[in-house]
């Protein structure tokens, strides 16, 4: 893509997106609008994808409620979007995790990442963003 | 000032503006360097020429290069005439950005060259139907008839068929400014635009901004754009 066009979605990007992965479980706090009023709804639940770039970037959430599934997908932009909270790191070998659809109960559960490895993964992903910088 | 500017396709993407999420064509727009003038004395008629782009001198024809001399700008890869607003004047080699010309809300006409798509057959040319792909058919994407019989005894002139598609150029009227980010020279367009990256559009004021319907949506587009 354009350089420019990377430019002109940083203007559009919210700035307060933390950073999350798949096999995260995230809160949205979501506006959502019921005839006049304004209320904030939390959805929560397991990031199961992550696609796009810039502005086009969308992610799934996943959750299961009163034993059904439940998927939403947001774009990262998106205005109604209050806030993200990152409530568990987890630990993935896959960029989709479409499999946790055909899983229940323990066998769903994904690994939690220990403090250290969440320290090795700030780490990691602060120098990758360096050698972006860079190159 | 004049009634458009020259620019170049960057792409697409989208943005959010009041909660909703608009599909924009990035162009970069301008700066463009008046070039010559054309007046109602001499010309029977009033506009201004408007170079943008670069080219090296080498490659460009004598003659063209004695008219970016005369108005001491550097050689440039389009000049294009457009109309100017009213009662203004302009000096040769003034540079024009595109802040000046347009203001978000604004509704512009934009004209570029399609990609071309050679040798192409019906349903892509001209959306014909087809025929099934299945249940025995071995007749998919052909033509079909093309005539009757005996009367007319020949086929209709202008009847759909095969040919050279795309490659022409094509004007998209109306479309909404969304945004003009003057620092990069770039202009957000909603919808979409013809032709690939990279290649040169011109961008005009609309002429569906006189009509009934335009002037409607030239208000709808100020109330959504214009406080952003």
């Amino acid at each position: 893509m354009h350089h420019l066009i990377r430019e002109i979605e940083q203007k559009y990007l919210p700035q307060d997106i933390p950073e999350f992965r798949v096999g995260d479980t995230v809160r949205v706090h979501l506006k959502v609008k019921e005839g006049e009023k304004e209320r904030t709804q939390i959805f929560e639940g397991l990031v199961i994808r992550i696609r796009g770039s810039g502005l086009g970037k969308t992610f799934t959430v996943r959750k299961v409620s009163y034993g059904v599934g439940m998927e939403r997908i947001f774009p990262i932009a998106c205005p109604s979007i209050q806030k993200i909270e990152v409530v568990k790191r987890g630990i993935v070998r896959r960029a989709k995790l479409y499999y946790v659809r055909n899983l229940k109960g323990k066998a769903a559960k994904i690994r939690e990442l220990k403090e250290w490895e969440i320290k090795k993964r700030a780490q990691e992903s602060e120098a990758a963003k360096e050698s972006n910088g860079q190159s | 000032m004049p009634k458009g500017i020259i620019g170049k396709k960057i792409g697409m993407t989208r943005v959010f503006i009041n909660g909703k999420a608009i599909p924009v064509t990035v162009i970069q727009a301008g700066p463009c360097f008046v070039t010559y003038l054309r007046t109602k004395d001499k010309d029977g008629y009033e506009a201004v020429a408007l170079a943008y782009g670069e080219r090296k001198e080498k490659n460009t024809p004598k003659p063209l290069l004695a008219i970016f001399k005369k108005a001491n700008i550097k050689p440039a890869r389009v000049i294009k005439e457009f109309p100017l607003k009213e009662g203004e004047t302009l000096q040769l080699g003034q540079e024009i950005r595109v802040e000046q010309v347009f203001e978000k809300g604004d509704l512009v006409d934009i004209t570029g060259k399609s990609k071309g798509r050679g040798f192409t057959s019906v349903m892509k040319r001209w959306d014909f139907a087809g025929f099934p792909k299945s249940h025995g058919h071995r007749y998919h994407r052909a033509v079909g008839s093309i005539g009757c019989r005996t009367e007319p005894g020949r086929v209709w002139k202008t009847k759909r068929m095969a040919g050279h598609y795309g490659n022409e150029t094509i004007t998209v009227l109306g479309l909404e400014v969304v945004d003009i980010i003057p620092e990069k020279n770039v202009i957000l367009v909603k919808g979409s635009v013809p032709g690939a990256p990279n290649s040169i559009v011109f961008l005009k004021s609309s002429v569906i901004a006189e009509r009934r319907k335009g002037k409607l949506k030239l208000q709808k587009s100020k109330a959504a754009y214009a406080q952003t």
